[in-house]
């Protein structure tokens, strides 16, 4: 149904494509694999019209079409459904999915037809709903929806189960299989191996922008993904955890962190986030949060990291505090600066080239210049912008930073969000490493693998209450947990 | 080094745009421009009484505009707080008399910067209390600014015979010294510190590279815990408000002596323009409020002796603004475009 034969792109002197082949049947399930900037999410712009390519072609039913725009391509029975939520929160499911449609007419006809559509492809909705007052499950649903209104045949998703806890995310899988079943195709990019071998029929993988991998999933492991996408000679890390790690033994009872009775309103000011927060982090332990987005995770951590006041109740936290915050474009970095110029932003004045609210700019250089080397960061140099940086390396700026100021508390909102494989593995290891140095850490991950794999102790939070999960829980009491008091 | 060149290019378009626009309306461009070079550059007397004299409130207003718009705040109200800073140094100037010089000066332009940043202080006080959007309340503000100076010089502070509608002239002891023979005062070497000391604040200081944060990256100001970004952001537009006080103070200390309507000929909305040009570096504030000080008084050349309106001008300052959002992209780099849409539209209609 859509072909993409030989596709380059290049973005400034970065080739994200060179020569890209991929093809997509009627009635599968097409898993695109890949480490962060082999090019995935580009080749899906491409097809979705969202970008141009150098070179190449698109062809929609054997038949080369130059896809200019992503309403040419919802005209060919191309929808889209992106990493980030786009619907509009104040406008109704209705009008959300009317505007993705392109109805027009009286709202109540829409409402009919929006909940027409939504039954028809069995992903029932309330049309009458507000879509920002949807669960992030029913979110994801809509976005699907969105994608499909207008008669699409040929589904991109971009990472759809990233937010999803482990049912809702095998629930999803299960309607896109049935979708694909009923003379669809669905390509989905993930970064979940398991998950790919899982749901779809057939695999590519690319790696720097070319294919090193196309054919049916059946024939495939994890391992040997992980291999085609990491490249040969490179050391494959094991990430795959089963259960909750058995405590280190060099925990001390040493205690960084003590927060009782906590109380935190939600970061929009309406409604509490976090209720009765009781939680004590030893030195040398790592504590993990698992949960689904919107539980109060978010809150608990910042207020923990000094970055938002509890409403009420007993908070101590040792300092320094080491901060890596979800966001790292807009909250981490500030992209027009350079790379000194970002670590600076996080050093308080106590730093040794901060001297009576002086900078001494060629120290913060130097001291930049060593963090690049510490940490593997792959830059020119001290005097870039942030923004010339990759994803990964902007994230392995912002985890240098906040270790280098010896922190002996540190807070992490998923740290490895959107990494790559050998990326993650290097942050989840610093972690461990200053865990080992004797501070307390904390941390939230989306991926309840890598909560499993990297924490001391799991702490499930569900609509802001927290519960400690037994120490070696499987995966699946975890993720029960996760979902146990959540109204759906 | 590319802001420098797209720097020049804006000048010199607008140069040309006015001299096909001069051919355009029948006018003898060449003599035009060659009466506006005279009478900007044409002799010392001309550089010194006229330019620099002109360009002094441009900078000083150009100055405070680039620490607001670096920080990410928007003060399109120094025209007001010009006002009060010169009827803060006017009613201060008027009472000092028989002190010492050092003295009284000092007194009046602090005076003026006390008043520009009280002017200022209210647009803060709504944006942090209420959320109220500072370009607009900072914008509204000029026109009670002129409103108050249009009352006082007609009732409180008129000059005693009760017939212009201006006030008395400050104390001698008042009066900012001249620089050499000619106009020029030591306003202008106050303005050339204010530009240094800027500089130095931006490139060498925690507080300086905190404001820059702030302009570029807000969230990430505050979420790196070492900033407070709101305060950050009223902290600018009282320094902002302080600048364009004391421009008003040095202007009545410097030139007027006296405080009267329309003293500033849009000093406030050209001081835009300026910090615009410069870049809003320190540096390049300085040279683009001398260039726009020359254009002030070559304009006046130019209709003097070559009969064009000397408002043509305006026409250069146009497309000065015009080619900086050219150069501008909407990721940054100078000024985000949105910003100077928001800011452009009302300048021009709210003085001239």
């Amino acid at each position: 149904m859509l072909e993409l034969v030989g596709i380059q792109k290049h973005f400034g002197s970065v080739q994200a494509l060179r020569g890209a082949d991929f093809s997509l049947a009627e009635g599968e399930v097409h898993a695109l694999l890949g480490e962060n900037g082999a090019g995935k999410t580009t080749l899906m712009y491409i097809a979705n019209g969202l970008v141009r390519q150098d070179r190449g072609e698109v062809r929609v039913n054997g038949v080369p079409q130059p896809i200019s725009s992503p309403r040419v391509a919802r005209r060919m029975g191309l929808g889209m459904v992106h990493q980030h939520f786009t619907a509009i929160p104040a406008m109704t499911v209705a009008e959300n999915i009317a505007l993705a449609a392109g109805w027009s007419g009286h709202p109540r006809d829409l409402g009919r037809q929006a909940q027409l559509l939504s039954e028809r492809l069995g992903l029932p909705l309330d049309p009458n709903q507000r879509a920002g007052r949807l669960s992030v499950a029913l979110k994801q649903r809509l976005e699907v929806v969105k994608a499909l209104a207008g008669e699409a045949r040929i589904l991109l998703l971009d990472e759809p189960t990233a937010v999803l806890a482990p049912a809702e995310a095998d629930e999803l899988l299960r309607i896109i299989k049935a979708f694909a079943g009923s003379g669809g195709a669905v390509v989905l990019i993930t970064h979940k191996l398991d998950e790919a071998l899982r749901a779809a029929d057939r695999v590519t993988v690319l790696r720097s922008g070319l294919v090193t991998y196309s054919g049916p999933s059946g024939a495939q492991s994890v391992e040997s993904l992980a291999r085609a996408m990491i490249g040969p000679g490179a050391d494959l890390p094991i990430l795959q955890g089963d259960g909750a790690r058995v405590p280190t033994p060099q925990v001390s009872d040493r205690t960084l962190v003590r927060l009782d009775s906590l109380e935190v309103s939600r970061e929009s000011g309406y409604g509490i986030a976090v209720r009765h927060g009781r939680l004590t982090i030893q030195a040398g332990e790592i504590v993990g949060i698992a949960a689904v987005e919107g539980n109060g995770q978010r809150e608990l951590l910042r207020t923990v990291a000094g970055r938002l006041l509890p409403l009420r109740g007993r908070l101590e936290v040792a300092r320094p505090i080491g901060f890596i915050p979800e966001d790292r474009t807009s909250e981490g970095l500030i992209l027009e600066l350079s790379l000194t110029e970002n670590v600076a932003l996080g050093m308080d004045d106590q730093t040794s080239w901060i001297k009576r609210g002086r900078i001494d700019w060629r120290a913060a250089r130097r001291h930049t210049a060593e963090l690049i080397r510490e940490f593997d960061i792959v830059a020119p140099g001290p005097d870039v912008r942030a923004s010339s940086l990759s994803g990964g390396n902007q994230q392995k700026l912002i985890v240098a930073r906040e270790l280098s100021r010896n922190p002996t508390v540190i807070v992490a909102e998923n740290p490895t969000r959107g990494m790559d494989v050998s990326a993650t593995a290097s942050i989840l290891s610093r972690l461990r490493a200053a865990a080992d140095a004797g501070a307390a850490v904390l941390f939230h991950s989306s991926d309840l693998d890598e909560v499993l794999h990297l924490a001391d102790r799991v702490i499930v939070m569900s609509r802001g209450t927290l519960m400690e999960a037994p120490i070696g829980a499987s995966r699946t009491v975890v993720g029960q947990m996760m979902l146990q008091s959540e109204s759906r | 080094m590319i802001r420098i060149g797209w720097a020049v290019l804006a000048g010199a378009a607008g140069l040309a745009i006015l001299a096909l626009g001069l051919e355009a309306a029948g006018y003898d461009s060449s003599s035009a421009l060659t009466a506006l070079w005279n009478g900007a550059f044409g002799s010392w007397y001309a550089f010194t009484s006229a330019t620099l004299v002109r360009s002094v409130p441009l900078i000083l207003i150009g100055l405070g505009i680039a620490i607001a718009f670096r920080a990410g705040v928007f003060n399109i109200g120094a025209e007001g707080q010009f006002y009060a800073g010169a009827i803060a140094a006017t009613w201060v100037g008027l009472h000092v008399a028989g002190r010492p010089a050092a003295l009284a000066i000092a007194m009046v332009l602090s005076a003026s910067v006390l008043a520009g940043a009280a002017w200022v202080a209210v647009p803060v006080w709504l944006k942090l209390r209420f959320g109220v959007i500072e370009v607009i309340s900072t914008l509204l503000l000029n026109f009670v600014a002129e409103s108050l100076v249009s009352l006082l010089v007609q009732g409180p502070l008129q000059e005693p015979t009760g017939i212009y509608p201006q006030s008395d002239a400050i104390a001698e002891a008042a009066r900012l010294p001249l620089l050499a023979a000619g106009r020029l005062h030591a306003g202008f070497l106050l303005a050339c510190a204010g530009a240094l000391v800027l500089w130095y604040l931006f490139s060498r200081t925690v507080w300086g590279f905190r404001l820059r944060a702030v302009g570029l990256g807000p969230r990430a100001a505050e979420v790196s815990g070492q900033i407070d970004s709101p305060r950050m952001g009223a902290v600018a537009l009282l320094c902002s408000g302080c600048l364009a006080g004391l421009a008003g103070g040095v202007e009545v200390s410097g030139v007027s002596y006296a405080l009267f309507q329309n003293l500033s000929p849009g000093y406030g909305f050209t001081g835009i323009a300026v910090a615009l040009l410069g870049g809003l570096h320190p540096l390049g504030v300085l040279l683009s409020g001398i260039f726009m000080g020359a254009l002030e008084a070559g304009a006046g050349a130019m209709q003097r002796d070559a009969g064009v309106p000397s408002v043509a001008v305006y026409v250069v300052e146009a497309v000065i603004i015009m080619v900086v959002l050219l150069a501008t992209t909407p990721k940054g780099g100078w000024i985000p475009v949105r910003v100077i849409r928001r800011i452009r539209p009302a300048a021009p209609k709210a003085h001239r």
